[in-house]
């Protein structure tokens, strides 16, 4: 009985711990191309700013939204990071 | 001395589930937290715009000062961008998308709330979903049945390419659009939430093991740090719902470009 418990728990230990390397690797992946993506649409935008100070608030929309849109691929990790952590 | 071995990270529902004020748990009509918090999204802008109508006179004061610069806000640096010279039908939406968002993620950082409304998947995905609604309803009124044609068969592309254009704009404009809307409040809203937590956590762990008072001067400023972060994400998080939500409207009425 204890042998048989104790080769359970070991089990349900490894899930856990197979369950949390995979939900920081998932983040981890996720958070690589929105990293490069976010650091070059705002250097672009940046520069931009810089060369036409004059169109700064349109600029500084536009980027608002190419932020959202490549930010939500690290968020869609995000969530699945919660969901093989948590659920 | 096993450090990190203190601290210890509640489990996730104890930090998103809040237990209902009246009524049951689990029923339709639980009322709890999440639920105070919505009814002040509702109730707040309701009473600035109330409060703000009562003025006469060319020179705005006091409410009337608040909610005409909520809405000039909301004007030139969303609605314009994002639909255009008529837009004047939309903006009540738009503002009202606005405030409710914006009250439901400052409440992270007020002290006695420190829950972001929009941690919870539901208060996203019914704005998602109403925005969704919104910008197809727009789009048939505008353009009639053709507006699908417009979106799914857009011109200017060669009829060949059809075959992986059609399935990839079907997908991306109604079923991927709404969802990624909704994700990306309530994700951010989720992460901001869980990572002031981990500090708050750190900070009281290291406070109550004994001889740890050079740590907590990293943990502690760090958590002061975020505080102000999340108050800067719950703006910026609330002008990029709205934002989108424009753009998704101004698409549907000028379908061309």
């Amino acid at each position: 009985m204890s042998v048989l418990a104790q080769i359970a728990q070991e089990a349900s230990d490894l899930q856990n711990i197979e369950a949390a390397g995979g939900a920081g690797m998932a983040y981890g992946l996720a958070a690589i191309g929105p990293g490069i993506g976010i650091g070059y649409l705002v250097g672009q935008a940046v520069q931009a700013m810089a060369r036409q100070p004059e169109s700064a608030g349109q600029v500084q929309t536009t980027m608002f939204l190419g932020i959202a849109f490549t930010e939500a691929l690290a968020l869609i990790g995000f969530v699945v990071f919660i969901l093989l952590k948590f659920v | 001395m096993n450090l990190l071995g203190a601290v210890k990270f509640p489990p996730i529902e104890n930090v998103i589930e809040w237990p209902a004020w009246l009524f049951e748990d689990s029923t339709y009509f639980a009322f709890n937290k999440i639920a105070f918090i919505h009814f002040l999204g509702l109730m707040i802008p309701v009473a600035i715009f109330v409060l703000g109508a009562r003025g006469s006179g060319l020179v705005p004061r006091g409410f009337r000062t608040v909610s005409e610069g909520i809405v000039n806000f909301v004007d030139t640096q969303i609605a314009i961008p994002g639909i255009g010279q008529d837009r004047k039908p939309y903006l009540p939406l738009l503002v009202s998308f606005f405030l409710f968002i914006f009250i439901g993620n400052i409440t992270e950082v007020i002290p006695f709330f420190q829950m972001p409304a929009n941690a919870r998947m539901a208060g996203p995905l019914v704005l998602a979903i109403i925005a969704w609604g919104m910008f197809i309803a727009v789009g048939v009124r505008q353009n009639g049945l053709a507006y699908f044609k417009e979106v799914l068969f857009p011109p200017g592309v060669p009829k060949a390419l059809y075959v992986l254009v059609t399935p990839i704009e079907l997908l991306s404009t109604f079923f991927v659009r709404p969802f990624s809307h909704a994700v990306r409040l309530f994700a951010n809203m989720l992460a901001g939430h869980i990572l002031l937590i981990t500090f708050g956590v750190l900070c009281i762990s290291v406070w109550s093991a004994s001889g740890l008072i050079l740590i907590q001067l990293g943990t502690f400023p760090g958590l002061v740090a975020f505080t102000a972060f999340e108050v800067g994400v719950s703006l910026i998080q609330a002008f990029v719902f709205t934002i989108l939500a424009a753009v998704y409207i101004g698409g549907a009425l000028h379908p061309a470009h």
